[in-house]
């Protein structure tokens, strides 16, 4: 039922107010042409008996409240999917922009989703192996966990996500896989450093891309990210891939949120966000998961900056409260040269329990991870306590911790771009670091872990070498045909 | 009655229907050619303002909106336990059966399953006087809880009949002659969750509600019927120390409630709680648990509701003469749904966009806790443990000072103890509970003379802590005396020892009163041998080098420590005085 008016009342911000309507449904899809012929995209936010509100997700530019028709169509917004989508680019909207013909929808689907039912998840346990120590060591990201990176200006976010997208693999599987890019806001440049990588590492016919970017409409960016998990879920669910999706910058997405709330006159909650951003948020992290009975899986690595570097601002707040952990880039570890910047101590994977241990990790890897943590909390403890009272009024233990630290973060924190380590080289290079320590201190291993792995003095100098040096071995070779890779 | 209106606007979940006229606030409404479920939260004239449960894009102006003329009510009767439901009690598990594996608009499932014949056993003979509250009769509803079938509230008089057998929820088992006439009684009962149900007499609560951790039954005890509050940032173990305490507290029924969480947690619980077996029965932990999820992703009318669905349940229960307790994870996101529907109802906020009523409705659910004396004269208690994640850690917003004006156990979750993998994460420091005066008497006397005297002690170790660490900061640890170095080792002992527990370790995931006060005990007997040996010129760093202490930081991993306790204790003796 499609019903066409020129009855435009208010045009304000990203919103119009179209009078005398009938029968308009709420969030029904809308067409807005103006008297040159272009073409505007919306959706209906409010529907009465005789008015609509409507949100125009390309810029209200160019309409007027005279010429302007407003075509309502009957349908809510849906994406087209098929497999085809492997290897494309799109814009924000779903529209291809890379040359290449129109694709050949095989489905349709509602862009918002439905909820998966809590009965029907199957809990995420698969270990993915990233080749990066801070998170297969002491943050393990899972199968159909969201894991987002909370990042700051000028840290090397995209860098890490690259690097994330390149290595993930679940070893000993061969199994489909396939990522899913949606880019919100963010520049030329860094949408074609991703596509760059992509293409150098050969999974460009394996990647799926929407790029809104800085210069593209703002509210836009709504609808982006619904986009690329509508084609995540068919990829996952339909055709039983094992799908990575990497979402960024969340920050942008949720100013375009303020953007249309303050439109529309919203009572705001902190710092002018609406009060419905935490379940907005949600409607997007949580199609991450698994579904018993179905093979594939949505692994979400959103990236959001945080405004001024501030863990508690709005974003990375309901952001933490959703996800399932986060990695957090520290800017002082930047600053001296550490790559991957994570600060493992607010860092965190609640699902790691469930995808480490005997027979997906190794057993002794709680123990190990935990006492790591343990072990550089101390250490920056008394990183503080010598900046007061200096290094020599320390105890010979505390002089131990501060070895620790340093070394953890120099060996164990810091690694290559290109460097893949397994998850055992990880292990080998935590057990190197607890040997700084007696074997007392090790409070949170199993004995009989300690007496398996954590060899006493006696030749100290070659386990020193030996696990410090990792990786000793020449860089892991990426498999040709990418097959043995799955997020 | 039914009224039938249609639909003249349409904003998210909230909708306006006209020519609603006789409709009464908080009726149920079916809204629409799909039947989305809501309720009625205002009315102005022939209009009401609804909110609906379900998804609502695509509805239309000019739908049809029937009032179904009863406020939201949640069935009660057996078949409850052991399993999941949604905000508004709709079993999980029939939703998939019929919708697939996403939840989609408009199934219509029924709390109780109408098929299953339980075995009735009544309890009472034709004849008897009867009056509510009163147990009719018996039937097992899982291999652990026997389920009470109840004379419901409002209803007194002669049995004229009582059936006995197999029977289903819906068929009659009792009738009784009241003044108003005969009351037919199936074994399901029908409750508005909004109204708590009807008790004799509420009592001071003076039993712990043991949980195996130690931080809460050693340190800060909440009692049963009590209210206890988890604030905590974003990864602080909220949901860690929901979980323990579902799993391990020592109440007949658990009700947890997942609102506005993780979907992924939820299944997490789903597949965890039929494996865990109850330490005291057995069995697995689900068959004594009822499960509410909606999710984050699910519509948020329904979140609001799910709270009281959840709470009504267990005072079902507590009406039996059962200890229950309920779990919320979390009540921010219950007051956020407020908040949701609040502003798109236009009303005039209060603090951070929360309702000004935000305080009182939070006031009204915690009262309804309590440890009670049943219309039927038993003996019952519903505690509440309610998470709060207040926005960016902070503790001064509206949801948590509301709740902690309500709350008398405080547990609050430290950023910073996470960080440090220092679990569960409870600041000893900031930290409170009411209930010490009331349970002290049961724990001197069911656990050991002097428990309350440790614990004393114990507290004042770590409070000097505090304050020594301060002098720390500025000078080293150096110039301190010996007997304040062992006090700095004591605290660390305590800390590290005792107050830390891995929720995931086979023995140390739930520990017993008994085994908590002799690790108590042990740390603290190792502090006074040691102050006795510093007197003696003996160094404080020379005593923690000794090998028991190695044993000491074991003890938790021991799960026969309260047979070994005393061999430590000799050998402790034996090491200090050598």
């Amino acid at each position: 039922m499609i019903k066409e008016y020129s009855s435009i009342n208010k045009v304000s911000g990203p919103l119009l107010i179209v009078d005398g309507v009938k029968g308009v449904a709420y969030a029904e899809l809308v067409k807005i042409i103006n008297d040159s012929g272009e073409e505007h995209m919306g959706q209906v936010l409010e529907a009465m008996e005789d008015k609509a509100v409507v949100q125009v997700f390309e810029g209200t530019g160019g309409i007027d409240t005279k010429n302007t028709r407003v075509r309502f169509t009957g349908k809510t917004m849906k994406l087209g999917v098929t497999r085809e989508m492997l290897g494309r680019i799109f814009n924000g909207k779903g529209e291809p922009i890379d040359g290449g013909p129109q694709i050949l929808p095989e489905k349709e689907r509602d862009i918002n989703g439905d909820p998966i039912n809590p009965f029907a998840r199957h809990v995420p346990e698969d270990f993915i192996q990233t080749g990066i120590s801070t998170i297969d060591l002491m943050n393990t990201l899972v199968r159909g966990q969201k894991l987002p990176i909370f990042s700051g200006a000028g840290l090397p976010h995209n860098m890490l996500a690259a690097q994330i997208v390149r290595q993930a693999q679940v070893r000993g599987k061969g199994e489909d896989f396939s990522v899913v890019f949606a880019a919100m806001g963010i520049t030329k440049e860094e949408a074609l450093f991703f596509k760059n990588e992509f293409e150098r590492t050969g999974s460009l016919e394996k990647v799926v891309m929407f790029l809104n970017l800085a210069d593209d409409p703002t509210i836009e960016r709504i609808i982006t990210p619904r986009l690329a998990l509508t084609a995540a879920e068919y990829l996952a669910y339909d055709c039983g891939m094992h799908v990575l999706v990497v979402l960024t910058d969340m920050t942008n997405y949720c100013e375009a949120l303020r953007e249309i709330s303050a439109a529309r006159d919203e009572v705001p909650g902190r710092r002018g966000y609406p009060g419905y951003m935490y379940t907005d948020l949600a409607t997007l992290y949580e199609r991450a998961g698994r579904i018993k009975g179905r093979k594939g899986s949505i692994t979400q690595v959103p990236i959001l900056t945080m405004p001024d570097d501030d863990i508690t601002h709005p974003i990375p707040d309901l952001t933490g409260y959703i996800t399932e952990g986060q990695f957090v880039l520290d800017r002082g570890l930047h600053m001296r040269g550490i790559y991957p910047p994570v600060n493992v101590l607010p860092s965190l994977s609640r699902l790691m329990n469930k995808g480490i241990g005997k027979g997906k990790t190794r057993e002794d890897h709680s123990d190990v991870s935990n006492q790591i943590y343990a072990a550089y909390a101390h250490g920056n403890e008394v990183r503080d306590l010598m900046a007061v009272v200096g290094k020599e009024s320390l105890s010979e233990l505390d002089n131990m911790y501060l070895k620790f630290a340093d070394a953890f973060e120099e060996k164990l924190v810091k690694q290559g771009f290109e460097e893949d380590r397994s998850i055992e080289d990880s292990l080998e290079i935590g057990w190197s670091l607890l040997k700084i320590l007696p074997a007392k201190e090790l409070k949170r291993v199993h004995e009989e872990y300690i007496k398996k792995y954590h060899t006493p003095e006696g030749k100290p100098e070659e386990t020193q070498a030996k696990g410090l040096m990792v990786p000793p071995k020449e860089p892991r070779k990426r498999p040709n045909n990418n097959m043995s890779k799955a997020v | 009655m039914i009224r039938t209106g249609k639909i003249s606007k349409i904003a998210g979940p909230v909708v306006v229907a006209s020519k609603m006229k006789g409709a009464r606030m908080y009726d149920v409404v079916s809204v629409g050619n799909e039947n989305l479920l809501g309720e009625i939260i205002e009315l102005e004239q022939d209009r009401a303002t609804i909110q609906v449960y379900e998804e609502t894009s695509g509805l239309r102006p000019g739908e049809p909106v029937v009032s179904k003329g009863m406020p939201l009510s949640v069935e009660l009767g057996p078949g409850l336990l052991n399993h999941i439901y949604d905000g508004i009690a709709r079993p999980l598990q029939l939703i998939m059966d019929k919708a697939g594996d996403f939840i989609t608009r408009g199934v219509d499932v029924q709390t109780l399953d109408k098929k299953t014949k339980y075995t009735f056993k009544p309890s009472v003979k034709k004849g008897d006087t009867v009056r509510a509250g009163q147990i009719l009769g018996t039937t097992k509803e899982t291999s652990i809880i026997e389920h009470r079938v109840l004379v419901p509230p409002g209803v007194e008089g002669k049995l004229k009949q009582i059936e006995s057998g197999k029977m289903t929820v819906d068929e009659i088992v009792a009738v009784v002659s009241t003044k108003k006439g005969d009351v037919k009684i199936p074994m399901k009962q029908v409750w508005p969750v909004r109204r708590p149900r009807p008790v004799s007499e509420k009592l001071l609560p003076d039993v712990p509600l043991v949980t195996g951790q130690r931080i809460f039954d050693f340190m800060f005890p909440v009692a049963k019927g009590g209210v206890a509050a988890i604030p905590g940032p974003f990864g602080s173990g909220k949901t860690v120390s929901e979980h323990s305490l579902a799993k391990w507290c020592d109440a007949d029924i658990v009700i947890f409630i997942g609102c506005g969480e993780r979907g992924n947690e939820m299944s997490d619980v789903l597949y965890e709680f039929p494996e865990l077996i109850d330490p005291k029965s057995g069995k697995p932990l689900m068959e004594r648990t009822v499960l509410i999820a909606n999710t984050s992703n699910m519509p948020v009318a329904a979140r609001e509701a799910s709270v009281y669905t959840g709470i009504t349940i267990a005072e079902y229960y507590r009406d039996m003469g059962y200890d229950v307790a309920l779990m919320a994870d979390s009540t921010s996101r219950w007051a956020e749904a407020m908040r949701e529907i609040s502003a798109r109802l236009e009303e005039m906020p209060g603090e951070e966009g929360y309702p000004a009523y935000l305080a009182s409705r939070l006031a009204q659910f915690y009262e309804r806790a309590g440890r009670v004396t049943t219309l039927g004269g038993k003996k019952g208690s519903v505690s509440v443990i309610g998470a709060v994640s207040p926005p960016g850690g902070d503790l001064s917003e509206p949801v948590t000072q509301n709740t902690l004006r309500i709350s008398k156990v405080f547990w609050a979750l430290d950023a910073h103890l996470a960080y440090s993998r220092h679990f569960p994460s409870v600041n000893w420091l900031t930290s409170y509970t009411l209930y010490d005066e009331s349970l002290a008497p049961f724990f001197n006397k069911n656990i050991e003379k002097d428990f309350t005297e440790l614990k004393k002690e114990a507290f004042v170790i770590l409070q000097k802590e505090a304050e020594l660490k301060e002098i720390v900061q500025l000078v080293g640890p150096d110039v301190l005396p010996e007997n304040e170095k062992l006090v700095l080792e004591t605290a660390k002992s305590i800390r590290e020892d005792f107050l830390q527990q891995n929720a995931f370790h086979e023995v140390d995931s739930y520990c017993s009163l008994k085994k908590q006060y002799l690790m108590m005990k042990t740390i603290l007997r190792f502090h006074e041998l040691a102050g006795e040996a510093i007197k003696r010129g003996v160094k404080t760093a020379e005593l923690s080098a000794l090998p028991v202490k190695e044993k000491i930081s074991r003890m938790k991993y021991d799960a026969n420590f309260e047979k070994n306790a005393p061999s430590l204790w000799k050998q402790i003796e034996q090491e200090v005085k050598a």
